[in-house]
Parts: structure tokens; C-alpha cells; sequence
């Protein structure tokens, strides 16, 4: 395998191309009518190449990566489990893909059917009254559900509510999100055991409190144990409570946001339901809402009637608040995530929060016993735990971020680091229930020998990774001399 | 240990003013504080004429881990932003306490006095107090 | 069928290793009242068997109708190597490129993707992607109030003939951070937005003009008079544009001379399915001044500790994970998957089969408008140049029509009667080069006999 492939501009050659694939030239009479003033005077440069240079290019690029498919990718707080290659198969079936996101009802209803049944199988899992599906991300269902929020406000003639609450540990989407929504952000503290402080709750809460962003398991990795009293707190404040879906996957099957008292929820559906991150992307951060923000919510819906399935918009949900894509999200990941939840059925949506944790578990009693320290030893792990490496860093001057590229090296995609920001030193581990009980044994080895290295060699751990298509990057100067797109002159290789 | 020259003035947010021969203000970022940013990648700095209140925000240090507000420590008139910064931002890293100056106001003297200025060794104390 | 491989003696193993007694004692530290049962409102599991069978049904219940709707998202051939490489497990099953030194296939398809959009704009900054072409112009209109410094009114002109969804997307995605959208009426006799009807704006502060080329009728704005308007006063200007079309129109980088601020656009026509409206994805370009306003993922080229090229994420300080309530946006991944999708695309098309895609489609979109002209009660509603779509006036309401033909397996077109109802019965129609002189054949057969049978009803 190679370390090294060529910008594809580099294999471009002037007059080679795909031309089996370009269809037929059109008669330049046919484009008379383009004013002159109005047209392009030379081609863009795009790379000219052959579809087998197209195609060899893109493979060796994919070859330079880790994924889910070929290595254990223990990704705190972003669920990386096995994507059933079944989801992918049978949402790309060629009707699905042909159709048009205008198209008409009456030619869609086997889509709508599906959409449908995903809506109403995600408020039972969740304990919601509504769903809605067309937010692309999970940083896009916290606007939708910070939006509604607002908008519930203001529809009661109480719009000066617009301090929103997070805690300090939380993901940094939460105060981007609310400050998007036109909001301010009220941090509060966490206990030393990882739970919300209520005494400082109860002394940020008051009449401009919107309401409160909360991730149960929270992002310390541990179940917020108190959320009945908080949800009291935050109600008697006439707040209203928000979930953050993203560690969802500890709890499916077990415990619904609903029955916590939330009122408002986003889940990343690539995490729970197993959609693919693809690099990056496509998301999926469908929201479910209680029964005071049902008329908020953002179109389009799927409706049911008696002729069959129909899109509900501004006409049925008047006080939406409104249309956050120019279509309906991203359909073909919704497809993916009816397909995962019908694959798992009722029983299986519990095995996953059950596995999840069992494996979370596990691991970090082995990797307490190697040596390793836990950040809240005396809590149970949620569907992930946080090590805290601030000892070695200290005695071996050895980093969190050494150790995990060091771990690239040993053939593991590295934990989340250095997040939360209030754990010094961090590793955020999330190994999620489709891994065996071999791979947490491998991975507990790999730390160990890389804390035995830490000690006897440690420059070997910080100048790590050794076996990586490149060393570590320069940071510094990617940013100071940017170089974001390709140029040929610049680009000689030394 | 990080430099505190005791001819300059200081705040608790890890900003220092120097007052300049024709009495207008130099604001600048301290050695701590840059230290603690670590490698500058990028400075924005306020333009010239730019009337701001105490504690508006008016210039960012950037670093590929963090980005800081730099607020203003009082109201007044901005007369200049240093202009080599946008070239050469981590002059800040090496010299932030000469070549890396940020901005330069012109500031009433009631203004002044009512923003509290730290003594070099005030400030020396708000930085044993963080740790720094 | 979880995907869970524990077998029992894994699972007798691991519990005793964690000192539990069983599975359900992990969950203790959760208060027993808020403990569930069977979530009842899930079905049983199907086996993948019967999920295919269940999915392979209603696929074959929807079809495959003969598609001339436009509107945004295009149905265009796509080479089989595109999702035959896209979907390896490599790209489709990976993460954020965090982790840098295990990611460079990731890092280096996008930024290559940043480089062929800048080009096909020539724009000389483009950002790793957005969700879609609506979110784009909505990002791209809280970036023109970030960035346009002379302007404090944050107010935005948008013409009317911006996709309508898009308008609306703007307004939900920015109206609670306080700004404000002007809509701009286009002229009815020529469906484009006339340059005059700016000057009323012309002693009044505006942060941002939109100018959508083609715009939602299909036909080409004046981008130069519009660009040089903004310019001349400080305005930014802000392109929606259409991919595929740039292979022949005059790129945003170009308008008025020395460019537009922003240029953004749905990505989709380069190389993504319908697939019922996503995933797609939307790119966003913009001047070089400007890149510390971008929001999105930005990729850069570095060297490594041993002085070798590589890739990595930049200009992460603008982002939430550190910027948190400060950051450009909220948003944190792009459209990863699609990226590469489209990257593949480009690369399989090249600058001559992108331009020959547009030029066929825009020559099949002629086609089809000549052939249902020839019908009586159908006409053109705006003359002048088109890209690949076009509005037809009816001499009776759309909606019916439409109904009758898709019961023949044919999608005629969007009817605009509720976005643009001063515009009486009309239908946007599009043919890309998947459509053959057959498929129109075969509309304007359809078309013929709905209409006479309208006719007689």
C-alpha cells in the first residue's frame, strides 16, 4: 500500500478524459441564445484524466484512511459501531434514488410509508410526542429545537425569555446553538461527582430563562442523576428542557428523554441508528418534541391520512418554525435509519443500550487495572468513560495526544482527546456494543504498551505516529501560509 | 516564569498599555497571555477612528487551539491598529510587549482613571492566583 | 439482529471482570422509576431477508417515472465508479478527519474538492461544504453581516426569483440573530430581476444583495448590471449558482468585473442522486479577505514533522468546538460523503464533459419547450435566455394536469401556482441530457391528450 498519492491534478493531461462518459456534443447553434456578455470564456480547469485514473486515485485515497471497516474507532461521544451494509443496499434502491424531492405524493407513498413509520417509531423509543426529520445534522436539530423553544416563548407573549442554560462540560454546539437562536448563554457548574450543581441552577434560573440544554448521560460520561430535580427546577422557572441526543446510544431501550421530563430533543441518527459518518457527514438530527411544542415544529412532517401519506408544511403547522432545508433533510439517511430500526426491532433497541454499556464497562475496569485513571472512578461509565492522563503528563511528560497517536500506530483509531475541556488531560473512550470482547482486549494491550513505552522510551510515544501515510502535521503553518486549494506552480513537492 | 516589565500597566484580562510620549495609550497582549495561546496564526486589529467603550471587544489573537477576545480597557478613540500584525502575526509570541502592540487610543483622562488599571506587581499576583 | 458478537461466555466473563451481577445492574445509578419496559411502539426485528423484501416493495410500489421536474435538485447521468468508490467503507464508514495522520484520504478528496469548485467559480476560497444550496445561502448571508464592515444594518436584498425554499430557509435559519430579508419583486414580463429596481436603494444601507443565476424560472439574470450596482456602494454580493451550469455561464468570481463576495450553491447536479431531496450538499466560496468568516470545515495542504505534504483541518478557531457561543456557526460536520461524490464526478467529467452535460441539457430543455408550445393553451411565459429549465403558461390551472400525468408515469414539472400565484397556471419545466428526444415525444403526447381531456371535463 502506498503512502503517497498524487493531487489528481497532477495526473491531469490536456485532452484525456472519461469520454464514454460525456454524453454527445450538442451543435453549438443550440447554445445561440446564451449572450455572449452572459458565458463562460474558458473551460474550468477541472483535471483531465481516464476513469481508471479517476478510479485508482480515489481507491488509494480511501486506502489512506481508518473507518469502522477496517479499524476500531472508539470515538468518544460520536458512536462509531458497525454500519449494516443492509442499510446502505436498500436505501439505494433505484426508485428511492430516482425520485425527485417534488415529486408528487401519490408517486411516493412506499418513501412516505417509510418516513412515516420512522417518526412514529422514534417517539416511542424516546418517549416524544412528535417527531420531525428534516434537520441535517445534529448541530441542526439543536437550532430546530432551541428555535422552538423561542418560539414557544413568544407565542405566549413571553419573548424576553432568552437566556439559555448549559453546563460547563458541555459540547461546544450547545452555546453556538443558542447563541444562533439569538440567545445568551448562562453556564453553571458540575459536582465533583459529574452532576449538575442545583444550588448554582437554582441561582441562574429566573424570569429570562428559555430554558436549558442537557446531555443525559451527560458528556463526563455519566448518568445525570438528578434530572427530575432539574426538570422541576427549570420548569417552576417557566424554562423549558432541551436534549442533547448525542449519547443516546447508552440509554436506548432503557430510559426515555420523554419520561426525564425533556421537552424538546435532537437525535444524531448516525450514532444511535448506525447511519454512516461518511468522512464527515451526511448527519441526520431529527427532533422530538413534547406536546407544548408539537405546533413549532420544522416542515416538512410526514402526515397520515386516510388517502394515504402526505408532507404536512406552513399550511398544517402554521406556527412551524419553518423550513430548514430546501427539501426534506437528508432522505436517504432517513432510509438507512428506518432500515437499522427495523433490523433491530423492539429487543434489539434494548440490546444496544445494554451492550453499550457493558462494553463501556468493561474496558474501563481493564484499563483502570493497566494503570490507567479514571476521571469519576467512584461512577458507573455511561456508554463511555473519560481517562484522565494528567499524571503521566505530569511524571512522563508524555500527553494525552501522544498517547493517541501512538495509538494510530498500534492500528486504533484514537479516543476523543482533550474533551471535555474541564478533565484535565482527557481521553473520551465510547466503544460501543458491536464491538467484541477480543477488540477491548486488544485495545487495553495497546494502551499498556504504550504506557510501558511512555515510561522506557517516551520519546517514541511523543514523536508518534511512526506508521501513518504522514507524521504529524504542522498545524502552525497550515493556518499562517493557508494553502486551500491547488495551484501548479506552488505545488513541487520537496 | 513570564515577563512583567514594571514601567507598563496592566489588566486582569492579560492586557498591558503603555502610555506613549504624546500621551495616547498602547494596548498590547502580555507574555502570559500569549504563552498561553501558544503559536499566533492570526491578529485582527481594530481600524483607525473607531470610537469603543470600555470592555467592547476590538481586536483577536488567534492560535490553532484558541481564539481571544482583546477588550478594550476603556472608552476612547482608536488611533491605530498595528499594521505588520496581518503579515506576521507571531511577532505577538516574540516581541509582544514591543514590535507585537496591537492598537493605540486616544483616551480621556477620566476614562482612564476610571478603568482600574494593575501595577506590574498586581498583575503579577492575578497570574500566581491562575496558576500561571 | 443487533450486531452485537458477545457470546455468553463473554458476556459471564466481562461482568464478573466489572464485579456485576448482571447487565441490569450497570443501569443502577439511574432512578428505577424512570425505567422502562418494552417499547411496544417498535415492531419485532425483521431479518435482513425480510427487510430487503419489505424495502424492494415499496420501492417497486413508487417507481420510476419519467422525470422532467427541476427546481433545484437534477437528475443528471452519474458515472457507476462515483458510488462504487464513494461507498467503500474507507470513506463511507469514517469520521471527522480529526485525527489527521489516519484520515489523509479524507483530508486530500477535500481538498481537492475545495480546489475544483474554486475553479469551477473562480472564486479563490472554497470551504469543505454545508448541508445544502438553501443552508448555504443562509450561512452566506450571516457571513456578508459578519464580514461587511461598512454596513451596520444587517439587511439583505432578496429578489423573488431565488428559490422560494431557499428564501425560506434564510429567514428560519437567521430571522431569531436579527436580520432582516427585503424581498425584490422580479419583472413579470421577463421573469428576471431588473437593475433599475434597485436604485431605490441606492442612499440606503444594504449589507448584502443575493443574486441567483439561473434564477428559480431557469432564465439568466443581468449578473454584471446587479454585481456593479453592489460594488459601486459597498454592497456585498452574495451567488446562488448552479453547478453544472458554470461549465458555460460566466462564473461569480467574473460578475461585474472583479467578482462577488460569496458565491454558494446545491452541489447536488454534480454526481448525488435525487434520492427523494438528500443527502446533498451545499458549497460555499468566497474571496480570500474573507476566509476567517467562512463558516464549515476548511481543509489546508501543511508539511509534516518530516517535511512531507499533507492535509489536515484549518482555521478551526472560527469553529464551535472552540469558539463555542463565539463560533461562526454552529454547525461541525460537512457533507463528507457527498464530497466525494461529487469530487469523483468532476474528476470522471472533466472540465469538457461537465460542459458538454450543460450543453446537452440546456439544448433538451429547448427541445422540450418547442414540443409543448406546439400545443394549444401552452405557452412560453418569459422570453429571453434560459439555462436548462423554463416556465410554461397554461390556459388552465396546472395542478389537474399534473395529476393526470402522473398516473402515465410522468413528473411534468413544479407548479408554481402557490409560491408565485400572480403567475396564472404556471409549470417549471426541465430536461437535463438524461432526457432523449423520445422522453419528450412521449411528454407532449401525454401533455396533449391531458389537456384535451381537461378540455372536455
Amino acid at each position: 500500500m502506498s503512502h503517497t498519492e498524487k493531487v489528481i491534478f497532477e495526473y491531469s493531461r490536456d485532452g484525456r478524459g472519461a469520454h464514454d462518459q460525456w454524453p454527445a456534443d450538442t451543435d453549438p447553434a443550440a447554445l445561440a441564445d446564451l449572450p455572449a456578455g452572459l458565458r463562460r470564456r474558458e473551460l474550468p480547469q477541472l483535471p483531465q484524466v481516464s476513469e481508471l485514473e479517476a478510479v485508482r486515485h480515489f481507491t488509494r485515497l480511501s486506502q489512506l484512511n481508518f473507518s469502522i471497516d477496517t479499524h476500531f474507532y472508539p470515538l468518544g461521544s460520536c458512536t462509531m459501531k458497525y454500519n449494516p451494509r443492509a442499510c446502505n443496499q436498500y436505501a439505494m434502491l433505484p426508485q428511492f434514488l430516482a425520485r425527485h424531492p417534488l415529486a408528487p405524493e401519490a408517486s411516493g407513498q412506499g418513501f412516505l410509508a417509510c418516513l412515516f413509520e420512522l417518526q412514529e417509531m422514534l417517539k416511542e423509543v424516546t418517549g416524544m410526542r412528535g417527531v420531525a426529520l428534516s434537520p441535517m445534522a445534529g448541530a441542526q436539530g439543536e437550532f430546530a429545537g432551541v428555535a422552538m423553544i423561542r418560539a414557544y416563548h413568544r407565542a405566549r407573549g413571553d419573548g424576553e425569555r432568552n437566556e439559555i442554560i448549559v453546563p460547563e462540560a458541555a459540547h461546544g454546539t450547545n452555546p453556538a446553538t443558542a447563541t444562533m437562536c439569538g440567545c445568551v448563554v448562562r453556564e453553571i457548574p458540575v459536582d465533583a461527582a459529574g452532576d449538575v450543581d442545583l444550588a448554582a441552577l437554582q441561582a441562574v434560573v429566573g424570569p429570562r430563562t428559555a430554558g436549558i440544554m442537557l446531555t443525559n448521560p451527560s458528556t463526563l460520561g455519566v448518568f445525570e442523576r438528578r434530572i427530575a430535580e432539574v426538570a422541576r427546577i427549570v420548569h417552576e422557572a417557566g424554562g423549558l428542557l432541551y436534549y442533547d441526543g448525542a449519547n443516546l446510544n447508552a440509554i436506548l431501550g432503557k430510559v426515555r428523554p420523554g419520561d426525564m421530563g425533556f421537552d424538546v430533543i435532537h437525535m444524531n441518527l448516525h450514532k444511535t441508528f448506525s447511519t454512516p459518518h461518511g468522512g464527515g457527514g451526511p448527519g441526520a438530527g431529527a427532533v422530538g418534541v413534547g406536546a407544548r411544542l408539537l405546533p413549532f415544529m420544522p416542515i416538512p412532517v410526514v402526515g397520515r391520512e386516510e388517502g394515504g401519506y402526505r408532507w404536512l408544511t406552513e399550511r398544517d403547522l402554521p406556527q412551524s418554525i419553518g423550513r430548514l432545508s430546501a427539501f426534506m433533510g437528508n432522505a436517504g439517511v432517513l432510509l438507512r435509519a428506518y432500515i437499522y430500526m427495523r433490523l433491530l426491532g423492539r429487543d434489539g433497541m434494548r440490546q444496544v443500550g445494554e451492550f453499550a454499556t457493558l462494553n463501556a464497562n468493561y474496558l474501563l475496569r481493564r484499563l483502570a487495572a493497566a494503570g490507567f485513571d479514571a476521571a469519576y472512578p467512584q461512577r458507573r461509565a455511561s456508554h463511555e468513560f473519560i481517562l484522565t492522563l494528567r499524571r503521566q503528563a505530569r511524571e512522563l511528560n508524555v500527553t494525552a495526544m501522544d498517547f493517541a497517536k501512538r495509538l494510530l500506530d498500534y492500528g486504533f483509531h484514537a479516543p476523543t482527546t482533550y474533551f471535555p475541556l474541564l478533565v484535565p488531560e482527557c481521553l473520551l473512550i465510547e466503544p460501543t456494543e458491536t464491538e467484541s470482547r477480543e477488540t477491548l482486549d486488544a485495545f487495553v494491550s495497546a494502551l499498556s504498551q504504550i504506557l510501558a513505552e511512555a515510561q522506557n522510551e517516551p520519546e517514541r510515544v511523543r514523536s508518534a505516529p511512526h506508521t501513518m501515510p504522514v507524521r504529524r502535521l504542522d498545524d502552525v503553518r497550515a493556518a499562517r501560509q493557508l494553502d486551500l486549494a491547488w495551484k501548479p506552480s506552488a505545488q513541487q513537492e520537496s | 516564569m513570564s515577563q512583567v516589565p514594571a514601567d507598563l500597566k496592566y489588566t486582569a484580562s492579560h492586557e498591558w498599555i503603555r502610555t506613549l510620549a504624546d500621551g495616547t495609550l498602547e494596548i498590547g497582549i502580555t507574555d502570559h497571555a500569549q504563552h498561553s495561546l501558544g503559536d499566533l496564526v492570526f491578529v485582527e486589529v481594530p481600524q483607525a477612528g473607531r470610537q469603543v467603550k470600555a470592555g467592547e471587544s476590538c481586536a483577536v489573537v488567534e492560535s490553532v487551539k484558541a481564539a481571544s477576545d482583546v477588550y478594550a480597557p476603556f472608552a476612547g478613540e482608536v488611533i491605530a491598529g498595528n499594521p505588520a500584525l496581518a503579515d506576521a502575526p507571531e511577532t505577538v509570541n516574540s516581541d509582544c510587549y514591543g514590535a507585537g502592540w496591537l492598537y493605540r487610543m486616544r483616551v480621556a483622562a477620566e476614562a482612564l482613571a476610571a478603568a482600574g488599571l494593575l501595577s506590574a506587581a498586581q498583575y503579577q499576583k492575578v497570574q500566581d492566583a491562575e496558576g500561571g | 439482529m443487533a450486531f452485537i458478537p458477545h457470546t455468553p461466555a463473554d458476556v459471564t466473563a466481562m461482568l464478573q471482570a466489572i464485579g456485576a451481577g448482571s447487565i441490569d445492574e450497570l443501569f443502577d445509578e439511574i432512578p428505577p422509576e424512570l425505567r422502562i419496559g418494552a417499547l411496544a411502539g417498535v415492531p419485532e426485528a425483521l431479518n435482513e431477508m425480510q427487510v430487503g423484501r419489505l424495502m424492494s416493495e415499496r420501492a417497486r410500489a413508487d417507481g420510476v417515472p419519467l422525470n422532467f421536474i427541476g427546481a433545484g435538485a437534477y437528475e443528471h447521468h452519474i458515472p457507476a465508479a462515483v458510488w462504487g468508490i464513494t461507498t467503500r467503507g474507507e470513506f463511507y464508514s469514517a469520521y471527522t478527519p480529526y485525527q489527521a495522520e489516519a484520515s489523509q484520504g479524507t483530508l486530500q478528496v477535500i481538498y481537492e474538492f475545495q480546489s475544483m469548485i474554486s475553479r469551477l467559480t473562480g472564486m479563490e476560497v472554497a470551504n469543505a461544504s454545508l448541508y445544502d444550496g438553501a443552508s448555504a445561502l443562509a450561512e452566506a448571508a450571516l457571513m456578508a453581516v459578519r464580514a461587511n464592515r461598512k454596513s451596520q444594518a444587517a439587511r439583505i436584498l432578496l429578489p423573488t426569483t431565488v428559490h422560494p425554499h431557499y428564501r425560506k430557509v434564510a429567514r428560519a435559519a437567521t430571522g431569531n440573530q436579527g436580520l432582516q430579508f427585503e424581498e425584490l419583486p422580479y419583472c413579470t414580463a421577463e421573469g428576471i430581476t431588473p437593475a433599475e429596481s434597485l436604485r431605490r436603494f441606492d442612499s440606503q444601507d444594504v449589507t448584502a444583495l443575493v443574486i441567483q443565476q439561473p434564477n428559480f424560472f431557469g432564465r439568466l439574470e443581468d449578473v454584471d448590471a446587479l454585481t456593479r450596482w453592489a460594488q459601486a456602494r459597498g454592497t456585498f454580493v452574495i451567488a446562488v449558482v448552479n453547478p453544472t451550469s458554470l461549465a458555460l455561464l460566466k462564473p461569480p468570481g467574473q460578475w461585474g468585473g472583479t467578482g462577488v463576495d460569496v458565491a454558494v450553491g446545491e452541489g447536488q447536479p454534480l454526481g448525488v442522486p435525487l434520492a427523494g431531496g438528500g443527502p446533498y450538499f451545499g458549497f460555499m466560496t468566497a474571496r480570500a479577505a474573507h476566509v476567517r468568516q467562512m463558516p464549515g470545515r476548511i481543509v489546508g495542504r501543511t508539511l509534516d514533522a518530516a517535511g512531507k505534504p499533507g492535509f489536515t483541518l484549518t482555521l478551526q478557531a472560527r469553529e464551535q468546538h472552540i469558539r463555542r457561543a463565539k463560533a461562526t456557526s454552529n454547525i461541525c460536520t460537512n457533507q463528507g460523503l457527498l464530497v466525494t461524490a461529487a469530487t469523483i464526478y468532476l474528476s470522471i467529467m472533466g472540465p469538457e464533459g461537465l460542459r458538454r452535460t450543460a450543453a446537452a441539457s440546456h439544448a433538451r430543455t429547448a427541445e422540450l419547450v418547442a414540443a409543448l408550445t406546439t400545443l394549444p393553451g401552452v405557452r412560453r411565459a418569459f422570453p429571453g435566455p434560459h439555462f436548462h429549465e423554463a416556465v410554461l403558461q397554461f390556459d388552465r390551472p396546472v395542478a389537474p394536469v399534473l395529476r393526470t400525468l402522473t398516473v402515465q408515469g410522468i413528473h411534468g414539472g413544479f407548479d408554481l401556482a402557490a409560491d408565485y400565484p400572480e403567475l396564472d397556471h404556471a409549470l417549471l419545466v426541465c430536461a437535463t441530457e438524461a432526457r432523449t428526444a423520445a422522453d419528450i415525444a412521449t411528454y407532449r403526447g401525454a401533455l396533449a391528450e391531458a389537456l384535451k381531456s381537461a378540455r372536455a371535463a
